[in-house]
């Protein structure tokens, strides 16, 4: 199908977008990548009055490290996060997690800040963003603030940007440690993820773990895996509380299965990492 | 800054093919209209028009991406590749057209263009993937015909004759 009518607005710099949100707030979508927007325009799904496209906006095309984060900018796309020469050794979750984002030709467009705004509950990026610990940078004509990733996602494809805020950049942060490990079930690679689990060793036996495709938004406990049985108690019970849903892809019961068996072997995979 | 209204037809340009192309489009035109019915570049082909089977995938300053998530006021000002360009002038076809032709990579044809050019894009970046990465680009497009066997085999022949 095709959109319905809308404005089309390119402002030429950030300051010009958070001025056309500030006049057209609920009735803008603001367009980056457009790997949902722009499918969900096709499907008529979503039906803005104005399309603000920040896709070419070069002041907000950066990744900078600084003070124990890495801060990516709302117009970096998918692929070249990906391919950041310094990926691997800053934010080695993050690593293992963008190869399961869509698929080559969608991260080629695709944003890391598009990821975070459509908030998905299966998404590998918003789900890496709360396992870390992350934040999101916000702005609007009236002031900016920075939102921890736990505070902004609210629930499916719902989070707690107002109409008139324009997402800056999120900021991950650094890994004090290279020991992670993430995996997904899907139907085929590059689909919806049924069920991700991702791990990220603090020091010690102190492990963040973050589940994504099993509640309406990504969960992400602290826990103290001392040994083999520990993993497999808290996974036992993060199914029991985190439940799951059904949908076409999964019942709520096979999510739980999946997340009481690849949660454990994750973890002692992210344990087992040299440093 | 650029604006288009909804009820305005605006003139869109860019670079096609390496040739200078222009044509009017409404805001909401999507590039794989603006390329088939305004430039009249009918090679790239529409199948979802939601961006999952990667029928109507082109080049944009190089990078394959989805034509249908696209919208035509975007393109302006880029360069845009399309199936068109990879044979050349004579009819003579890519090195990649003809490893599709040799190893039977394609039946009816109607995804080949989107294929065509992801792996254009593919190649041209990482020219000795393995069969599990060329399996991974291919899970971005859908075709009905092959069972894939043939695409692969394809591609792999291709990048064994890569420098």
């Amino acid at each position: 199908m095709k959109p319905r009518r809308f404005d089309y607005v390119r402002p030429d710099s950030a300051d010009e977008a958070v001025a056309v949100l500030a006049e057209y707030g609920e009735d803008a979508s603001v367009l980056a990548g457009g790997q949902s927007l722009m499918a969900m325009l096709n499907l008529r799904l979503a039906e803005p009055a104005v399309l603000i496209d920040i896709a070419s906006l070069k002041e907000l095309d950066y990744i900078r490290v600084g003070d124990g984060k890495v801060e990516v900018g709302a117009a970096v796309t998918q692929n070249r996060l990906k391919d950041w020469p310094e990926l691997a050794g800053k934010l080695p979750l993050l690593a293992a997690a963008l190869p399961f984002v869509g698929h080559f030709q969608t991260r080629n467009k695709g944003t890391v800040c598009g990821s975070i705004a459509h908030a998905d509950p299966s998404s590998e990026i918003p789900l890496v963003l709360a396992t870390l610990g992350g934040e999101v940078v916000l702005r609007s004509h009236r002031d900016a603030r920075v939102l921890a990733a736990a505070d902004f996602q609210r629930g499916t494809l719902t989070t707690a940007r107002e109409p008139d805020e324009l997402i800056m950049a999120v900021r991950f942060p650094l890994q004090p440690t290279g020991r992670v490990a993430f995996r997904e079930v899907a139907r085929r690679h590059g689909d919806f993820a049924i069920i991700a689990v991702a791990a990220c060793v603090e020091d010690g036996d102190t492990v963040r773990i973050g589940i994504g495709g099993i509640a309406d938004r990504p969960a992400a406990r602290r826990a103290t895996i001392d040994c083999a049985a520990a993993a497999k108690d808290i996974f036992e019970s993060l199914a029991f509380e985190l439940k799951g849903y059904d949908d076409l892809h999964a019942s709520a019961r096979l999510r739980r299965d999946l997340l009481r068996r690849i949660g454990p072997v994750v973890v002692e995979e992210a344990l087992r990492c040299a440093a | 800054m650029r604006r288009v209204n909804k009820d305005e037809r605006a003139r869109i340009s860019f670079t096609l093919n390496g040739r200078a192309v222009a044509g009017d489009a409404e805001s909401r035109m999507l590039l794989t209209d603006f390329l088939r019915y305004v430039v009249g570049a009918t090679g790239t082909h529409v199948g979802c028009e939601h961006g999952v089977c990667g029928c109507c995938t082109v080049l944009i300053d190089g990078a394959a991406v989805r034509g249908c998530l696209t919208l035509a006021v975007q393109a302006e000002g880029r360069a845009v590749t399309t199936v068109e360009a990879l044979a050349s002038p004579d009819g003579s076809l890519s090195a990649l057209q003809q490893a599709f032709q040799q190893h039977h990579a394609l039946q009816c044809g109607f995804c080949t263009p989107g294929i065509l050019m992801s792996f254009t894009d593919y190649l041209a970046r990482n020219p000795h993937p393995t069969e599990d990465e060329i399996r991974k680009v291919l899970s971005g497009h859908l075709c009905r015909c092959t069972g894939y066997a043939g695409i692969v085999a394809a591609v792999l022949a291709v990048s064994s004759n890569l420098p």
